[in-house]
């Protein structure tokens, strides 16, 4: 199984990663390579540097790569723009989505749809169209239709918001998704419905990668590879059964790991 | 008695925000769409000296023909306004106006007497064209009425007919000065006396046309009515004037454009607008306001110094302003409301927005003189680059004005870090049986829902213009269908390149 995977090309290649904002380095070397049909989980302690690490594939202009490159599909993309990396197919659900006051979830939901699909040399959708599409994809999150009409995350519960990440997911098809903690603050009904839905997207073809703290979302999502970071670097890569140790030891158990390297 | 309080917001920001996040090459890759109704129309033009005196006052009037009591009514107001101080309580910093060197009357040549449209000057029909008011017979908006002001005068209003047989007059108010000066002369002044300010007695003085309205008692008048004003002259001052009279149980919506081409120096524009609505009668008054602006050193511009009043007279009657701000490089506008009927309705909507180095002071006023007069003040402020924008308001519950109630809300958006926004609500209570009700905020577009957007592939400069048409959701839902539409299309337009 692993080995067929490889045959194909990769999705996501970081190649020695280093990144820093205001001149205080995060990352310090981080490698990760994903091909397609994998997941991975990324874990640590806060600060570790995985949201950073999620933020800067996305694009996030606060932080600048000092070193190291970022290839998807192929490409370097280290200059590209945010909203060019979503288009070409790489998504980020963030731990903490945003409120857009004003803005309505659907128009939202519409223009950022489109904007993929117009990379895609797809037609794009007029309201009516999008309206039968996103109705489809309400499904997969178990949403309400009266999400559509109110601004974007305004309002929304912590559930809400991270259903919402799902469903825009659902809509724009990444090849790439990487999830920061996505299962934070979400009750037991809530995580089962937001793993049953990312599972759903996620194919042979597209590449995942979850951060997380808790084992909960990878007994719902089984990841091929664990990374363990700490201090900006991956200090240690294990399957499935390193998160079930991790939980069971704690992260100082990972403490060691960093002496010996 | 009375309770009067004045706050003041002074919101800065000094977080840089954009600069680290703006990709330099992306900002300068956009290109600056230019003003796009910067052309000066080539014709022939009759002026008049430049300077203000008795003199010019007595030539306007006699080139106009008008009668005594009108002669009579600008040298009164002339009298008044050389009295006055120009006022500098306005958050407002430009150089001094010199008033002798302002031509107070221009208008293109053409035959005396124009009976048809096939007339007016091709080259006015094609500035007209370009500015995207069609007149003539074969184009014209389909479902709007249109008078059309270049200059000094009135060129042409178009369906005349059609709205005569509901009995509604529109026209210049040259024409009504002639044809029905009975209500000229009854209405003239009366919202907005010539004294009333210094901007407003020099109109009084000066006025050389704008459109009247006439509403009969009991009609709805059967299409929007809209006067577009342009500016072609350099040195010539625009002093328009607008009476709209809405008769008991009638109702009306007027639309309001402006444009004007771009020069170096700044040109005057003060114009006076007056409504009156009687019993029952309601006049939504909507403006679109998007003279030169200067450019990005703050060269050139109108300087817009404006009276609009509106007098809910009769009972149950509402007066309700919206209003797009974007041009001009200095705004003083405030379109307010005297509410003297039983139950009358006041309201304000308004989306001023300022970029480069323009300064605009705007707001309203808001008398409630009746018993259970109601008035609603939606006020959106967005400041990009060095701009300054401020609201002030007034609200004033007078003794009489028992049950009466208003609700104020005042928004302010900056964007980038040297903008700055201002909020002045003057609130007067005389009447403790009635309510006031005032909320402010101020906000900042952030690196993270820009982020946010553009981490969903939407381009950074459309990311802007969504969050910005969002903020102004509440009021461009207020404007005509087909002016909403323009308002947010000439909003992302003058927001290009701003953020950066």
């Amino acid at each position: 199984m692993q080995s067929k995977m490889k045959e194909s090309d990769p999705i996501l290649e970081v190649e020695n990663l280093s990144a820093s904002t205001d001149n205080l380095p995060i990352l310090k070397g981080v490698s990760l390579t994903v091909y397609p049909g994998e997941i991975h989980a990324i874990m640590g302690r806060n600060g570790c540097g995985k949201s950073t690490f999620s933020k800067i594939i996305a694009g996030h202009p606060s932080y600048t790569i000092t070193n190291g490159e970022i290839k998807f599909l192929g490409e370097n993309i280290n200059s590209l723009e945010p909203e060019e990396r979503s288009q070409s197919g790489i998504f980020l659900g963030f731990q903490y989505p945003i409120e857009i006051p004003g803005v309505s979830n659907l128009e939202f939901l519409r223009v950022s749809t489109n904007a993929r699909r117009k990379f895609l040399n797809k037609e794009e959708l007029d309201t009516f169209d999008f309206e039968e599409l996103v109705k489809e994809k309400l499904e997969i999150v178990k949403m309400d239709q009266a999400f559509l009409s109110r601004s974007v995350n305004q309002g929304f519960s912590g559930g809400e918001k991270k259903r919402n990440e799902i469903l825009q997911m659902a809509l724009l098809e990444p090849k790439i998704a990487i999830l920061d903690e996505t299962d934070s603050g979400l009750d037991i009904d809530a995580l089962r419905i937001v793993a049953s839905g990312i599972k759903r997207i996620s194919n042979a073809q597209t590449g995942i990668i979850l951060i997380t703290h808790y084992q909960r979302l990878l007994d719902e999502i089984k990841p091929n590879y664990v990374h363990v970071m700490s201090d900006g670097q991956i200090i240690k890569t294990g399957e499935s059964d390193l998160a079930l140790e991790l939980e069971k030891k704690g992260y100082e158990w990972t403490d060691n790991f960093i002496k010996e390297t | 008695m009375g309770v009067s309080f004045v706050r003041v917001y002074k919101a800065n920001c000094n977080k840089l925000f954009l600069d680290n996040m703006v990709n330099e090459n992306l900002v300068k890759d956009v290109v600056k769409e230019p003003y796009k109704y910067g052309f000066v129309t080539d014709i022939e033009t009759e002026k008049i000296e430049k300077g203000l005196n008795e003199d010019i006052i007595k030539l306007i009037s006699q080139k106009k023909e008008e009668p005594r009591f009108l002669l009579d009514f600008r040298l009164k107001a002339f009298k008044k306004w050389q009295k006055m101080k120009e006022p500098d309580w306005a958050a407002l910093g430009y150089k001094k106006i010199d008033y002798q060197d302002i031509i107070y009357y221009s208008a293109p040549k053409q035959k005396e007497k124009i009976s048809s449209l096939d007339e007016v000057d091709p080259k006015l029909l094609e500035t007209f064209d370009k500015l995207g008011i069609p007149l003539t017979e074969q184009k014209k908006l389909t479902n709007v009425a249109v008078d059309a002001v270049f200059d000094s005068v009135s060129i042409a209003t178009t369906f005349r007919e059609e709205l005569a047989k509901h009995g509604v007059i529109f026209c210049s108010i040259s024409e009504a000065v002639k044809n029905h000066a009975d209500l000229i002369e009854k209405y003239l002044g009366t919202v907005v006396p010539a004294s009333d300010n210094y901007f407003a007695a020099l109109n009084s003085a000066v006025f050389s046309d704008g459109s009247f309205v006439y509403i009969p008692k009991g009609v709805t008048c059967p299409m929007d009515l809209s006067s577009y004003f342009r500016i072609n002259s350099g040195d010539t001052g625009q002093f328009e004037r607008t009476l709209i009279i809405a008769e008991e149980s009638s109702s009306v919506s007027y639309l309001e454009g402006c444009t004007a081409p771009m020069f170096d120096t700044n040109t005057l524009h003060a114009a006076v607008v007056e409504l009156i609505a009687l019993d029952d009668a309601s006049i939504k008054y909507s403006t679109v306001q998007n003279w030169y602006a200067g450019d990005e050193e703050g060269v050139g511009g109108i300087f817009n110094f404006v009276t609009k009043r509106g007098k809910c007279l009769g009972k149950r009657s509402k007066i309700s302003w919206s209003q797009v701000e974007t041009g001009s490089a200095i705004t003083w506008k405030y379109p307010s409301c005297l509410l003297l009927g039983e139950e009358s309705v006041g309201e304000f909507y308004s989306v001023a927005l300022t970029n480069n180095l323009q300064q605009a002071d705007t707001g309203t006023k808001m008398i409630h003189i009746g018993p259970k007069t109601k008035s609603t003040i939606v006020s959106k402020g967005i400041s990009a680059g060095n701009s300054k924008n401020s609201y002030r308001g007034l609200v004033k519950m007078g003794t009489k004005a028992t049950g009466s109630r208003n609700y104020s809300q005042c928004d302010s958006m900056l964007i980038g870090d040297q903008a700055s926004a201002n909020t002045f609500p003057y609130i007067k209570s005389q009447q403790p049986n009635s309510e006031i009700e005032h909320e402010a905020s101020t906000c900042r577009i952030s690196e993270d829902q820009l982020f946010y957007l553009q981490s969903r592939g939407i381009e950074f400069e459309e990311a802007v213009s969504m969050m910005v048409s969002g903020f102004c959701r509440d009021v461009f839902n207020q404007l005509p269908m087909e002016f909403a539409a323009e308002a947010d299309k000439l909003l992302a337009l003058k927001l290009e390149g701003s953020v950066g």
